[in-house]
């Protein structure tokens, strides 16, 4: 069975994931040299869409597909049996919990437990898609897992785009060319605070390679 | 009713050879000197050379299975160029369910074509579009920036899929005394033309050029390239006249002077579109070449001309 599961998840990412975000959707991509070959690593990215995700793992090769595990929210993706089983089984996420006081453990402890099996998370530290192309603060939990695993490669990935293709809370799918840059990788800095801010200067500057070009001549530029 | 494929003519099959022995002597000569000085300029052109190969491998495929294939296959080019405009612009969250409207003209106009439905073919985006976006635009109370959205969505949908769809329209349009196998050489004619052309004028402009045309838009263009490639085109529109349409020479030179002029207004109308904007190239679809819009804003302008010519002739 879970054989099974492995061979159509690898056939859907061939044969539908991959054109999907090829021709239908399409992506200007910049950095390709710095994508991690393989893991164990941190691939850290803003938030936007549903989407998001899908773009991520389409970046890798379905050679790579095992090794590769989003992160998300328990509460959200398990929701119900047929969601539950397309997040687990289709797209491997590891769910965690947003909810702090419900879980015994660590919240992030199976997030530990995948890159000591040497896989590649994909993360977003935003917590939450939130409003459309606006980056909100990042929670500490990547400091968390990038102190806990200090030899472990974090790499910024910024995303553009998405979040108007498919913004949250909306359900029609209007298709655009999504822009995505990727990062020089680095590792723990020695403080919580030092690694946060490290990795919010990291993402400004990706934000600026990838922001469009002003529009002044246009009212609709407000 | 064309059929779906149609054996293609002889003159079809040899340029359609013509173009790929090109193709692999510039691989030849690219490849050499790449290993002899490589580089970032020579990497640049083993790039665009590939890419040259993927156009080609689909086009002529298209041009060679004849029929309706080359619809289908337009209508993609339609597709990734009409998203690639919208995506340049700085579009609203409120604009896009009227730009998803838009997106729907794209299998509309194309089933007029597959159907060859020149009635409603040559008005749907025009009249209809025209008026059916607005009202999109006005059921969502958004007033701000209105005409802006609206005109920015019709100009897209104009240029990427009515003036493109004419090169579609080809493969379905009957020519009287033509075999029906012999749509795709008429494609390939003006495809073929309109390629040759912004490779002429660009020669002629680099070593003869001097006085600049209009450097406020496009500082590499001449008055030099413009007539050099104006020139050129209409005498090689004599030469492939024969071998891939049933126009006359003395009927393909003056088309190929007006491919070649027209294939230039549409070379500077997108450059003026990507200084408005600010970028340098429409997208990176295709490596060594920029967009999808980059590749085709020459045909844009050239298609509508030359089945108007074809059709006053011969339909």
């Amino acid at each position: 069975m879970k054989a099974l599961g492995q061979i159509l998840r690898s056939l859907l990412f061939l044969a539908v994931a991959k054109p999907f975000v090829a021709l239908v959707l399409g992506v200007d991509l910049r950095g390709r040299e710095r994508l991690p070959k393989k893991g164990p690593a941190l691939l850290v990215a803003n938030h936007n869409s549903h989407l998001d995700t899908l773009v991520l793992m389409t970046l890798f090769s379905v050679r790579q597909l095992p090794g590769l595990r989003p992160v998300a929210a328990g509460d959200y993706f398990l929701r119900n049996r047929l969601l539950r089983w397309f997040s687990l089984r289709l797209v491997g996420v590891i769910p965690i919990t947003r909810n702090h006081a419900v879980s015994g453990g660590h919240p992030l402890t199976p997030c530990l437990e995948a890159l000591d099996r040497g896989e590649m998370l994909i993360l977003f530290p935003e917590g939450s898609r939130g409003e459309p192309e606006a980056r909100a603060p990042f929670k500490r939990g990547v400091a968390h897992l990038a102190k806990s695993r200090q030899e472990v490669r974090v790499v910024p990935v910024c995303l553009g785009g998405t979040g108007l293709a498919l913004p949250r809370g909306e359900a029609l799918f209007v298709p655009r060319v999504c822009r995505l840059v990727i990062g020089e990788a680095f590792t723990w800095t020695g403080d919580t605070t030092g690694f946060m801010s490290e990795l919010e200067d990291r993402f400004a500057a990706l934000e600026a390679e990838i922001a469009p070009p002003p529009f002044p001549s246009h009212p609709n530029m407000t | 009713m064309s059929p779906l494929f149609t054996s293609a003519h002889e003159g079809t099959l040899a340029v359609s050879a013509g173009i790929g022995l090109l193709l692999l002597a510039a691989s030849g000569w690219v490849s050499v000197l790449h290993r002899r000085k490589p580089g970032p300029g020579t990497r640049e052109l083993v790039l665009r050379l590939r890419a040259w190969w993927v156009i080609c491998a689909l086009f002529l495929g298209a041009v060679l299975a004849g029929g309706r294939v080359g619809v289908l296959l337009f209508a993609f080019i339609s597709y990734l160029a009409f998203k690639e405009y919208v995506s340049l612009i700085p579009f609203r969250r409120v604009d896009r369910r009227a730009l998803f409207w838009a997106y729907l003209a794209i299998p509309v106009q194309y089933a007029f074509i597959w159907t060859g439905w020149y009635g409603m073919f040559t008005i749907f985006i025009p009249v209809y579009m025209f008026l059916i976006v607005p009202m999109r635009m006005v059921s969502l109370q958004e007033t701000k920036g209105f005409l802006a959205t609206v005109g920015m969505i019709h100009w897209g949908l104009m240029i990427t899929v009515f003036c493109l769809g004419h090169a579609a329209w080809l493969f379905v349009q009957p020519l009287s005394g033509f075999p029906v196998a012999g749509a795709g050489g008429v494609v390939l004619f003006l495809v073929g033309l309109t390629e040759a052309n912004d490779i002429a004028q660009f020669l002629w402009g680099k070593s003869l050029g001097r006085r600049k045309l209009l450097p406020g838009v496009s500082p590499g263009k001449t008055w030099a390239g413009l007539c050099g490639g104006v020139l050129t085109t209409a005498v090689l529109a004599g030469l492939l006249a024969p071998l891939l349409t049933p126009l006359p020479v003395r009927v393909a030179v003056p088309i190929g002077a007006g491919i070649g002029l027209f294939g230039f207004m549409g070379d500077v109308t997108l450059s003026a579109l990507k200084r408005d904007l600010g970028v340098k190239d429409c997208g990176g679809i295709l490596p060594g070449h920029g967009g999808i819009l980059d590749r085709i804003d020459s045909l844009m302008f050239t298609a509508p001309l030359f089945l108007h010519f074809l059709r006053f002739y011969y339909a």
